[in-house]
């Protein structure tokens, strides 16, 4: 009697979970490993329709592990040719297969969209039949989103590594950004990972859709009404911990290649472990290295925002990061003679390096000082961190001193302040990597 | 003293018009709805003037851009009378020649304004995110929000821009009104008070459309798919989506998910 009701139960369970809820399970839970989610960058306007592009971006939820929602992120499909080893919708893989039709992709982003769920569509797949046949689906999507829906949000496109030069300018002429990832952050990883892969079927793409871009660019003083292309620009993903890379050289590999394709950002996936068939891969149930994932993030912004060149912060001599303190403090703690900065006479590029102090506190500081000299009290309520910045800085009051204090005083000092940090690093992340 | 008026932004620059016609410089201005008389103080009770609220209006746009002249509005829907006097402070120094003041982050006043505006600018950016629609029977796309400040008027042009070819209401339970847009222009609304529970039990009364629950089930199968479970960051969650916000999330809300 009890197992019969136990079995109605499921049966009803089942039934009412219907095929386009499934496959949303599968191909969203595939997606999820592609961590960008960012919806900013694109201008594009709302013509005669329904959407447009916010061009600062907008997370419209974050799910339990921190993370912003901002774009119906899901795969096409997660059948795929590729056997790539970090990855869960590989060949070998034994696990529920799904594809959207083109219908139910359009549909799902129309219907997301105007509950104001999402800020639009980040559409992946895995390869079926071939790289051309995948690209030509995909663009079929995008092309009904924007010519039949009249949908102008955001479409972030994967491109397809080896898709047609023809298909993969179309395809540019409608979505918002392109992103193609260089899954492990060297060849010789990818050659460990995915040997049926290589950088340069990443690079050539990037190479073109850049190309095409800045030609745009060139244009654009010329004629009055461009075309859009890729306007939100271009991204790329590294996975990180999967294969032994140091920072150093993943650091290199994203300074290169933010140089050599204008990249709009590249993002650093901690690796999640999903298989424990490759013995080179870290095993399931070994925490992801979220913290050191954070510090490249931090070095990433350092670079791309706070004017540092990545030779201050990782070089042959000092080539992993310290996961205890962020790279801008070890940075300061490593050149003391730099030290301490006058907030009260400095250019504004020596004040945002002061640890503890964002760009908007220093133009804050840039700002109040024309009214004259400032003094700690005032420097508190601006918003930096005063307790890490007070060791590198002098304000109007701040007693004179004689000589340097001790640089491992002051990252004592700092991290005995900060010891949640410190407890993170010392449980979960430094196994992983000795 | 304190100069009472009526809690609208024309009344708080009637405030600044009198302040100068009768130099009272260290008034307070304070809404009558936050007023508690004090039979020691003598106070003013200040009536709205528009020609008065306009003449201060455009003397603040001969003196400061169009940014710093909108922050003024944007600073005063923080609704907080401490913000109301800074702001007041700063508007009388502007008029008195200092019109650099609004940089000196220095001073307390202008801290405590560009603090006030920070807040209203995110609670303004939750809204464009946090708003969800609900499709009615009859086509209307309907949300109800309580923000923590009167940023409705803020996101109107955001929402008309993006949802042109819907109408739409948004309403502010908190404020009791709300931003209908007919699809050719926005209107205020005020719901009498059986309409407005009504929307907040809005599954019970208002007739949805018979795919809202299909769409409202999807999302949140899809809010639980894009999770990474060994990434787990509650602290991290919650202070991106904190707890008074979930009440109109559906992806919070998991009474029916499958997993």
């Amino acid at each position: 009697m009890i197992t019969n009701i136990f079995s109605i139960f499921v049966l009803k369970n089942t039934l009412s979970m219907d095929r386009l809820e499934e496959k949303l399970k599968i191909l969203a839970d595939a997606a999820k490993y592609d961590v960008s989610c960012s919806s900013s960058g694109s201008k594009r306007k709302n013509v005669g329709g329904i959407g447009d592009a916010s061009s600062s971006g907008i997370c419209h939820t974050y799910t339990e592990d921190g993370r912003c929602v901002s774009l119906l992120k899901i795969l096409l499909t997660n059948h795929c040719i590729y056997d790539c080893a970090f990855c869960v919708s590989r060949k070998s893989n034994d696990i529920q297969r799904a594809a959207f039709t083109v219908e139910e992709v359009v549909k799902l982003t129309m219907n997301f969209y105007r509950r104001n769920y999402i800020e639009g569509l980040f559409l992946s797949s895995g390869i079926f039949k071939n790289a051309d046949y995948t690209m030509e689906r995909l663009l079929k999507i995008v092309k009904k989103l924007r010519l039949e829906e009249r949908y102008n949000g955001y479409i972030h496109l994967k491109t397809i590594p080896g898709a047609s030069d023809e298909m993969i300018r179309e395809a540019g002429l409608y979505v918002d950004r392109m992103s193609i990832n260089l899954e492990m952050p060297t060849e010789k990883g990818l050659q460990l990972m995915a040997p049926e892969k290589d950088h340069e079927s990443v690079k050539k793409p990037l190479h073109f859709i850049n190309q095409q871009i800045q030609a745009l660019k060139h244009e654009s003083k010329l004629i009055k009404h461009k075309p859009s292309f890729v306007p939100a620009g271009q991204s790329t993903q590294m996975v990180i911990g999967a294969t032994p890379e140091n920072d150093f050289e993943i650091m290199s590999v994203a300074d290169t290649f933010y140089k050599d394709y204008n990249l709009k950002r590249v993002y650093y996936s901690g690796y999640i472990p999903i298989q424990n068939d490759h013995s080179l891969l870290p095993q399931i149930g070994s925490k992801p290295p979220l913290v050191r994932e954070n510090r490249l993030y931090q070095t990433d912004w350092l670079l791309r925002f706070y004017g540092f060149q990545l030779d201050e912060i990782l070089n042959p001599t000092f080539q992993h990061l310290d996961l205890e303190i962020d790279p801008k403090l070890s940075w300061a703690l490593r050149n003391p003679h730099v030290f301490p900065v006058d907030i009260n006479t400095a250019d504004y590029k020596m004040i945002i390096r002061i640890p503890g102090v964002g760009r908007q506190s220093a133009l804050k500081i840039i700002q109040a000082r024309k009214f004259g000299r400032l003094h700690e009290y005032q420097i508190k309520k601006m918003g930096i961190a005063f307790n890490r910045a007070r060791h590198f800085m002098r304000c109007a009051d701040s007693p004179f001193q004689l000589g340097y204090t001790s640089m491992e005083a002051v990252r004592a000092k700092i991290v005995q302040k900060n010891p949640a940090k410190a407890a993170i690093v010392n449980s979960s992340q430094l196994n992983l990597f000795s | 003293m304190h100069y009472i008026f009526d809690g609208t932004y024309y009344g708080w620059l009637t405030c600044v018009f009198e302040a100068f016609e009768r130099k009272e410089f260290e008034a307070r201005p304070i809404s009558v709805d936050r007023y508690i008389p004090d039979m020691f103080a003598v106070d003013r009770t200040i009536t709205t003037s528009t020609d008065k609220a306009m003449r201060v209006s455009k003397g603040l746009a001969m003196r400061l851009d169009k940014k710093s002249r909108m922050d003024f509005y944007r600073a005063f829907l923080f609704e907080d009378e401490a913000v109301w006097q800074a702001a007041f402070y700063l508007c009388i120094e502007i008029f008195r020649g200092n019109t650099a003041i609004l940089s000196n982050y220095g001073n307390d006043a202008v801290l405590k304004f560009s603090e006030a505006l920070h807040k209203v600018s995110r609670e303004r950016h939750r809204m464009k995110a946090f708003v969800r629609f609900q499709r009615a029977a009859d086509g209307m796309f309907f949300a109800v929000v309580e923000p923590d400040f009167n940023v409705l008027p803020l996101i109107i042009t955001f929402f008309t821009n993006r949802y042109t070819d819907q109408p739409w209401i948004i309403y502010d339970l908190k404020r009791k009104y709300g931003i209908y847009w007919d699809k050719i222009r926005v209107t205020e609304v005020q719901l009498n008070e059986g309409d407005s529970t009504a929307m907040m039990q809005s599954s019970t009364v208002v007739s949805l459309d018979t795919q809202e629950e299909y769409y409202t089930n999807l999302w949140q199968q899809y809010f639980k798919s894009t999770n990474i479970k060994a990434r787990r960051n509650m602290k991290l969650h919650l202070r991106h989506v904190p707890k008074r916000y979930w009440k109109y999330l559906p992806e919070k809300q998991f009474g029916n998910i499958k997993s």
